[in-house]
């Protein structure tokens, strides 16, 4: 069986335009659904979960908003971590003030409050563009982390300023907290990404991601045609600040626990969303998970070589790490703008012919 | 103000309709600069209308009026009977006039078929929600319209690049593209600027075709641009002639072409 379209006919509009119009991607696809639902929940333990997989599921859906709004809105924005922050001291907020309700409702309301301060930002994009909308979403980014540590009715006049997840459950399992299971930390998220990435698909797909793109490749044209660019930039920041909070949210409640603001959410955070966006390639939802994959991964087998193969100190691998996500942004720029989703699609044509090439 | 009732022939037998579009008066300056002055005329529904003019002679812009892209300094435009008031570029489109760019204006990091189903977003009404499931309305949208746009890139030949990025088109291609958008919008009004610009002469044979086609066959009122005269002389019903921002001639191409001052626009004249 080799990797083709031949003979692989379709007969209506919908087959036609569905996500994965080759047969054995379709097969890859369904195959890599019944792993993750199937067979990782039993056997994952908490390393593999802290480590790898609850980091990878978390920062693939951040991506996948950050690449909306970059990547097919062609907004430029560096206030990912601040939004992330936003999702994260609301559904702290929503957790201390309604303990009953069940945790994804928290965190889907999370992601609708980081919406509204997403469009809020969003909307000097109407004037500004390129490198000067980029400074005007730093500025939300470190107006938020100061607004979070300023005011103590966010972190609920705690003494150390930090926030704590308490224990919540979902259909009487535990999500947040200490009592809860890797498998458990990891479904959640895994079907929130599920869903999500679902989401994000179909909007790009249809008329809502022909706007935004419309917009991004040229703006005059698009306005020329009927795209009304207000509702177009605005609904950009809102999908992706929607779950740009969610990942935030889930972060800070499933994952890390306890959280400050400056750590947790700071400038770095901004950057290597935005970094796993490039690396994994711009306009793409596949890219957003290439990408989470790769800068979630690459500290992990760098530290179990560096540090545990080779026996070097664990600063000097992590130096080393900074050194090679470095040179990788500047190669991916210079070699492959579209990053690793590019890649993966020259590789799929390449197959398509192959072993005849001419 | 004129007979805007009864239909006319025109030399080309086509059937033209009514008054459509009516400029009047005209004028519009940018600064110190008049680009149009008080410059009035009509286009009737049906009909293929073209200006022409030497280079700087005030086309584009007046395209541009047409396409609400300018907001004239003095003078009205009447749209179908009602006098249209000062709009965004987005909301013009929504009344059906489309339009091509000079320089081409697609998308180039999209597919040929997503940018001929831009042409059609403001005939594709259903919500965000909707939308992210892929639900009813949504979907069967997408259908409808995918429909209707198999139609025109049937029509304009271009089935085999219908997946192809933008980006990797040649030219001449690229324009065709840039039609199929510009009609899939069903416009009331199609404005051309300049569509056989940089193009060989089987390119502009085959867009000649194109452009007949498309006012035979849908009866698309045209208003186009173009340096080519054996072109505009061939297609057009009727033919406004601009010099220096002022109208010098308006007509049918036989009459036009015999006119003393569209003469001496083109070919100078004899100072003493």
């Amino acid at each position: 069986m080799f990797y083709r379209e031949a003979g692989d006919f379709k007969t209506s509009y919908r087959a036609d335009s569905q996500t994965f119009p080759i047969r054995l991607d379709r097969m890859g696809y369904v195959a890599a659904l019944v792993v993750a639902y199937g067979i990782v929940p039993f056997v994952i333990d908490d390393y593999w979960a802290n480590a790898v997989f609850v980091p990878f599921l978390i920062y693939a859906i951040a991506a996948i908003g950050l690449n909306i709004l970059v990547g097919y809105a062609g907004q430029v924005s560096l206030g990912t971590g601040g939004f992330m922050a936003v999702g994260a001291y609301a559904v702290y907020k929503l957790m201390t003030a309604f303990p009953d309700v069940p945790i994804l409702i928290h965190v889907l309301l999370a992601g609708g409050i980081t919406a509204a301060v997403g469009v809020l930002f969003g909307l000097p994009s109407l004037r500004i563009k390129g490198f000067y909308l980029a400074v005007a979403t730093l500025a939300a980014q470190f107006f938020l982390v100061w607004l979070f540590n300023k005011v103590p009715w966010f972190y609920n006049y705690s003494a150390s300023g930090q926030i704590t997840a308490p224990e919540r459950t979902m259909f009487g399992i535990f999500i947040t907290g200490a009592q809860t299971t890797a498998a458990a930390k990891y479904l959640f998220c895994l079907i929130i990404l599920t869903l999500v990435a679902l989401m994000a698909r179909n909007l790009t797909r249809g008329t809502v991601g022909r706007k935004w793109m419309a917009i991004r490749d040229m703006d005059i044209a698009a306005e020329i045609i009927g795209v009304n660019p207000l509702s177009a930039k605005v609904t950009a920041f809102a999908v992706s600040s929607f779950f740009i909070g969610i990942a935030g949210a889930l972060l800070f409640s499933v994952y890390l626990g306890a959280a400050e603001v400056g750590e947790a959410f700071g400038i770095n955070k901004s950057f290597l969303i935005l970094f796993m966006v490039i690396i994994g390639g711009l306009g793409s939802i596949f890219g957003s998970f290439a990408g989470a994959a790769f800068l979630v991964l690459l500290p992990v087998f760098l530290k179990n070589v560096l540090v545990g193969g080779f026996g070097w100190p664990t600063d000097v691998a992590a130096h080393l790490e900074l050194m090679i996500v470095g040179a990788l942004i500047v190669v991916f720029l210079i070699v492959e703008p579209h990053g690793l989703a590019q890649l993966w699609r020259i590789a799929k044509e390449k197959l398509r012919l192959w072993p005849f090439p001419h | 103000m004129k007979d805007t009732g009864a239909g006319i022939t025109t030399a080309e037998g086509g059937s033209v309709g009514p008054v459509l579009m009516e400029l009047r008066n005209i004028t519009l300056r940018f600064g110190g600069v008049v680009a149009i002055k008080d410059i009035s005329f009509d286009i009737r529904e049906g009909e293929i209308r073209a200006i022409i003019g030497p280079n700087g002679a005030g086309k584009s812009s007046m395209l541009n009026v047409i396409s609400g892209f300018y907001v004239p300094t003095e003078g009205e435009v009447w749209f179908r009977g009602e006098k249209r008031g000062p709009m965004k570029p987005y909301q013009v489109a929504r009344l059906g006039i489309a339009r091509t760019f000079q320089n081409i204006a697609l998308f180039d990091g999209m597919s040929v078929l997503d940018n001929i189903m831009t042409g059609r977003l403001t005939l594709m009404h259903s919500g965000l929600l909707s939308q992210a499931m892929w639900w009813g309305k949504a979907a069967a949208e997408e259908d409808e319209h995918r429909e209707k746009v198999e139609k025109i890139i049937d029509f304009l030949e271009i089935q085999n690049i219908r997946k192809t990025p933008v980006g990797r088109l040649p030219y001449g291609l690229k324009k065709r593209v840039e039609l199929a958008r510009a009609l899939a919008a069903e416009p009331k009004i199609l404005l051309l600027d300049e569509p056989m610009a940089g193009m060989n002469v089987e390119e502009k044979e085959d867009m000649c075709r194109f452009i007949l086609d498309v006012n035979d066959e849908f009866g698309t009122t045209t208003v186009l641009i173009e340096h080519d005269m054996g072109v505009v002389m061939d297609l057009s019903d009727r033919v406004v002639v601009m010099d220096y921002g002022r109208k010098i001639g308006d007509g049918p191409p036989d009459e036009v072409r015999n006119n003393q001052d569209v003469i001496d626009a083109y070919l100078g004249v004899a100072h003493a």
